[in-house]
């Protein structure tokens, strides 16, 4: 009797043990995959990122035909004249002040 | 024991500087590049629903010192004539001045752009000052550009009121003169804005920028001229004006994006969406697609857009009594409504002699043709219960407005 309640304590005691375990386990290996996340990106960051377009392949995007705002002083006019009329405002990149809006 | 507890932290602190350092040196530092010098001047006009504005913009861009850009801009609007607002209202129609000034400076200093700018714009009843604030970073080899804002926006809101310059009964209309209205007294309206934009170059042909605001109002953030209308069996017409009451705030979020791809034959097309969503409920889409063709010292450009919303929720064209709601609207800008609107542009390119300093200039012209139906915002002037057409039973309001510009463009 007194023998098989010393087994079950042990058992107890070890599942105890184990059940205090498995969180240090998980900060563990969450510490691991953060310090390889780190050591990859640092690593990655130390040698530089090889452009896909190289800079002498960027003709066509300098030409000026490209530019997302060719002539800011109409493009900004047009936002106005926009967002006086229609509710939407912002997510274009342009900013304006007052009102006009009457 | 105590030395190596304390030495320890301190060493794997400095490892782990050494790495994050590592990590956000992800390029080689090369220089980034401020934008060319330019000047415009640009004449612009407005004409549709018995409202006319006349503008003229001027804008210079300067570089110096090699890492400072300074921008100047000055815009001038002459609005006249009585839009539906105006109009449905009772008010006459009016002439008003509107000038903005916006100067912004730009420091770069190795892949970063610093900018600060500040705008000052004065209408007789509507003052605004607005501070901008933003930083830019040029990574990955120059491929990307990611970009923050921050804008700050105070505004002096007044309601002008007509009041004769002599006492004389009655009032010769050479007399009249605006001033503010005291009972209304000076309302104010605080905004912020913050903004994240991204610049991706895709590939040799295409780029894309993706751009996103959240904007916020706070204070009085409706306008002092507008009503709404309800019905009213007691006059006859059937219908009252009330005015607008809307909510103390409103925050917008919106995201955009810009595609542009160069075609084979040296032609541009663009491709722009945005959604929009703001706490009155209102959601919108916004497309536009546009072409660039240059041809000789030509440079030819067309857009369509097309934008469409919901309605908020405290709109309505019609209450069905005064102080039905705690907000009430009757703005058509707050109805649900779809716009189209088609541009073309003609840029010629030429030289001028004996002027070294100027790189190049151009001269443009663009026309904009806007087309908006309301799908529940009715022409309430249109009311007539004798000829059948009771408060409710009006045509549908559109307009339909014609824009010009005509500008020069020199780089130096």
């Amino acid at each position: 009797m007194f023998a098989l309640r010393a087994v079950r304590a042990v058992r107890a005691v070890r599942a105890g043990a184990r059940a205090s375990e498995r969180p240090q386990r998980g900060r563990r290996a969450l510490a691991v995959a953060l310090a390889a996340g780190s050591i990859a990106i640092a690593l990655a960051g130390c040698s530089p990122i090889e452009p896909w377009v190289k800079p002498y392949q960027r003709e066509h995007l300098a030409d000026p035909i490209m530019s997302f705002d060719r002539h800011p002083a109409s493009s900004a006019y047009l936002d106005h004249v926009y967002s006086v009329r229609q509710a939407a405002r912002g997510g274009t990149g342009a900013t304006g002040g007052g009102c006009g809006c009457n | 024991m105590g030395d190596r507890a304390r030495g320890g932290p301190r060493g794997c602190g400095r490892a782990w500087l050494i790495l994050a350092l590592c990590a956000l040196y992800s390029t080689p530092t090369l220089t980034g590049v401020l934008p060319e010098d330019t000047a415009e001047v640009l004449v612009d006009h407005y004409s549709g629903d018995d409202q006319k504005v006349e503008g003229r913009t001027w804008l210079i861009r300067k570089k110096f010192a090699d890492a400072f850009d300074v921008q100047y801009s000055r815009s001038t609007d002459v609005v006249s004539g009585a839009s539906v607002a105006v109009r449905i209202t009772g008010a006459s129609p009016y002439i008003e001045q509107r000038t903005e000034d916006n100067v912004s400076m730009q420091y770069l200093r190795g892949k970063t752009t610093y900018t600060v700018g500040f705008i000052h714009s004065y209408e007789p009843d509507y003052t605004s000052n607005t501070t901008t604030y933003s930083i830019s970073q040029d990574m990955f080899g120059d491929l990307t550009t990611v970009s923050m804002t921050y804008k700050r926006e105070w505004d002096a809101i007044f309601k002008m009121i007509k009041e004769c310059g002599v006492a004389q009964s009655p009032c010769p209309d050479s007399d009249f003169v605006k001033v503010h209205d005291p009972a209304f007294g000076r309302k104010q309206m605080d905004e912020r804005s913050y903004g994240f934009g991204v610049t991706q170059i895709l590939s040799r042909n295409a780029i894309l920028a993706i751009n996103y605001d959240l904007i916020t109002d706070e204070g009085f953030i409706s306008n002092p001229y507008r009503a709404a209308r309800y019905l009213d069996p007691t006059v006859a017409r059937g219908w009252s004006l009330e005015p607008e009451v809307y909510p103390g705030t409103r925050t917008s979020n919106a995201i955009g994006g810009d595609i542009k791809y160069y075609l084979p034959y040296r032609a541009a097309l663009d491709l722009q969406y945005r959604y929009y969503q703001d706490t009155f409920s209102i959601h919108s889409h916004t497309v536009q697609l546009s072409y660039t063709q240059p041809w000789r010292h030509w440079t030819f450009d067309a857009s369509a857009r097309y934008y469409v919303q919901n309605q908020a929720d405290f709109y309505s064209d019609l209450f069905p009594f005064a102080g039905s709601q705690n907000f009430v609207s009757g703005n058509q800008d707050l109805s649900a409504y779809h716009s189209y609107s088609f541009g073309l542009g003609a840029t010629y390119q030429f030289g001028i002699p004996h002027v070294s300093w100027i790189e190049r200039s151009t001269a443009n012209i663009r026309y904009d043709r806007l087309m908006t139906d309301y799908q529940n915002f009715r022409y309430w002037l249109a009311t007539d219960p004798a000829a059948g057409i009771n408060p409710g039973e009006e045509p549908l309001f559109s307009l339909r407005a014609n824009i010009y510009e005509f500008y020069l463009s020199l780089w130096f």
